[in-house]
């Protein structure tokens, strides 16, 4: 009989956490921020499909990055959460506090009791009747949970990302003005941080067979190729964006997605993307 | 409501299973209760309830209307005055029932939550038959409250951008669906109102038109219904009407309604049946 090695508690939780980390330092970014309207959400998603940014609730949305099908798996379960609360109780009852709570007792719940944590981050995010009463939560795959200000990274080049923020952001941003900057941003994202560079994330996705970083760009030679010059600006079109925003003047559902003709717009760019009749959700 | 999350604990298996995009279906996993047919009854007892009466449909060119009267009755008491029978159902159709008030403003609020939870989980709204078949089911689920004398009778109305009309069902206790043209009523008062509206509907009503026919429907059922309200210009309670077009729902705010209705009143006082169709052609 054999005496199975003894692995520290420590070292149990410090290796999941490499784990979680290195699957979400795959994925593109995503930046959530405030502006003058209400809250931004911009994400790097070829997917038309497949998104990293929902609608929850009348006043709340959610972003992320990581694992598509866990985080999808936590997105339909704040839905759910929501619509129960808001059915039970009333519409004004749901707040982003109370699913922030939510997914943080269960992705803390999954990365202790399980054996693979969920390698996912999220953001909460609820708009308020001002610029005050916005909300920004950002929960990490071990379950805790931050209330952020202004702006929030996430995903491959957040610290990069979170650097660049917090010299540029400044309160009352317009749309246009957010939604360039956040471009920008992305654009300037490292190709294929971490995970050992591009061509090591295009192989390990065929591995774990589902990133969405990679689900969105079938292409992994692209992302090799890109990450000899990392330095150098990428400018996205619309048809690699995912934008939405959580308008404070819209009545009731707040939540919009900003389809790519408008995009093109702002941006001022060719659209290319082909969804210009819009999304309905 | 229990959400069965205690503090400290992460959300229920029934959350995060995958699969169902329907609420109602997620409801009867989790918490069965909340769904009107999940109660038990007492056998071989009957309830006094507030009782609502009249609900009128009808196309016209690009859209349809909905329009209901006020009145809620309990036997041959007037309940409520004021009471208000026709919703919207999601951001293209609306919904107006008659019966048992308490069960139907329930199954309203499930109906809506149900649309709006199927259009964010997948990210695109239901057809509008599959609309109506999701009513269909959910009352399917009340038979038993209807044999027992708590019968609700709704009727669904859309916008159907296939056939860039407005589009009828009604609907029976068993669950039954059946698409109506043209025009249809349901309640206490609807034999009269659908006189009137075969007489007076055209298939070429403009919108201010066709509210002047449901206006006038309801009034010859308020004339020979005692349970349907007509309009009450000393309170300023006029009927509910809802418009829905290409642009979407649109309750028609009292500055549009009350001159129609002052007038349709105000004809009523010289001819107190109401305008007279042609004998030929």
């Amino acid at each position: 009989m054999s005496v199975p090695f003894y692995v520290s508690p420590e070292q149990v939780i410090k290796d999941k956490a490499d784990y979680a980390r290195k699957g979400i330092a795959r994925g593109r970014s995503v930046i959530v921020m405030q502006y003058a309207g209400g809250l931004l959400f911009v994400a790097e998603n070829r997917s038309r499909a497949l998104h990293k940014i929902s609608e929850i609730y009348d006043r709340i949305a959610f972003a992320a990055v990581g694992k598509y099908n866990e985080f999808e798996n936590l997105r339909v379960a704040g839905v759910r959460l929501a619509d129960l609360r808001g059915y039970s109780y009333d519409r004004r009852d749901v707040t982003g506090r109370s699913l922030a709570n939510a997914y943080a007792q269960t992705l803390g719940t999954i990365f202790t009791e399980t054996q693979k944590p969920y390698e996912v981050e999220i953001v909460v995010a609820e708009v308020g009747a001002t610029e005050h009463d916005d909300q920004l939560y950002r929960l990490t795959f071990d379950g805790s949970v931050g209330d952020e200000y202004g702006f929030v990274a996430m995903g491959g080049s957040a610290e990069a990302i979170t650097a660049a923020l917090r010299e540029r952001w400044t309160a009352g941003l317009s749309l246009e003005a957010a939604l360039r900057l956040a471009v920008e941003l992305l654009g300037s994202e490292q190709s294929g941080n971490g995970g050992g560079g591009g061509g090591g994330a295009g192989g390990s996705a065929a591995s774990t067979g589902s990133t969405t970083g990679t689900a969105a760009n079938p292409s992994g030679g692209a992302g090799a190729k890109s990450s000899a010059s990392s330095a150098e600006t990428r400018v996205l079109t619309p048809a690699q964006l995912e934008v939405a925003v959580l308008d404070r003047d819209r009545p009731r559902r707040k939540f919009r997605r900003i389809p790519g003709q408008r995009l093109a717009e702002i941006l001022d760019v060719d659209d290319d993307s082909d969804d210009a009749a819009g999304d309905p959700a | 409501m229990s959400t069965g999350r205690g503090p400290g604990s992460m959300l229920p298996a029934a959350f995060l299973q995958s699969g169902s995009s329907s609420f109602a279906e997620f409801l009867a996993s989790h918490d069965p209760s909340l769904l009107p047919a999940g109660r038990p009854l007492p056998s071989g007892t009957s309830v006094d309830a507030v009782h609502g009466t009249t609900i009128v449909a009808l196309t016209f060119a690009g859209g349809v209307l909905m329009a209901g009267d006020r009145r809620a009755t309990m036997g041959n008491i007037i309940a409520q005055k004021d009471i208000e029978k026709v919703f919207p159902a999601d951001e293209s159709s609306c919904i107006g029932i008659a019966g048992t008030a308490g069960l139907a403003v329930e199954m309203v609020k499930l109906f809506q939550v149900e649309l709006e939870h199927y259009e964010k989980i997948e990210g695109a709204q239901l057809s509008v038959d599959g609309k109506a078949n999701r009513l269909a089911t959910l009352i399917r689920g009340n038979l038993g409250m209807a044999m027992q004398g708590l019968a609700v009778v709704p009727m669904f109305a859309g916008y159907d951008t296939e056939t860039s009309g407005g589009r009828i069902f009604s609907f029976d206790v068993t669950g039954g669906r059946y698409e109506e043209h043209r025009h249809h009523g349901v309640g206490s008062g609807s034999m009269f109102a659908r006189g009137a509206l075969k007489k007076l509907w055209r298939d070429d009503l403009t919108p201010v038109e066709a509210v002047t026919v449901a206006v006038e429907s309801l009034y010859d059922a308020a004339d020979d219904d005692s349970a349907t309200g007509g309009p009450d210009l000393a309170r300023g309670i006029l009927p509910v009407i809802a418009v829905v077009d290409i642009d979407g729902y649109r309750r028609l705010p009292e500055a549009e309604l009350d001159p129609i209705v002052r007038a349709v009143v105000a004809a009523r006082t010289v001819r107190p049946d109401g305008p007279t169709a042609p004998i030929t052609g």
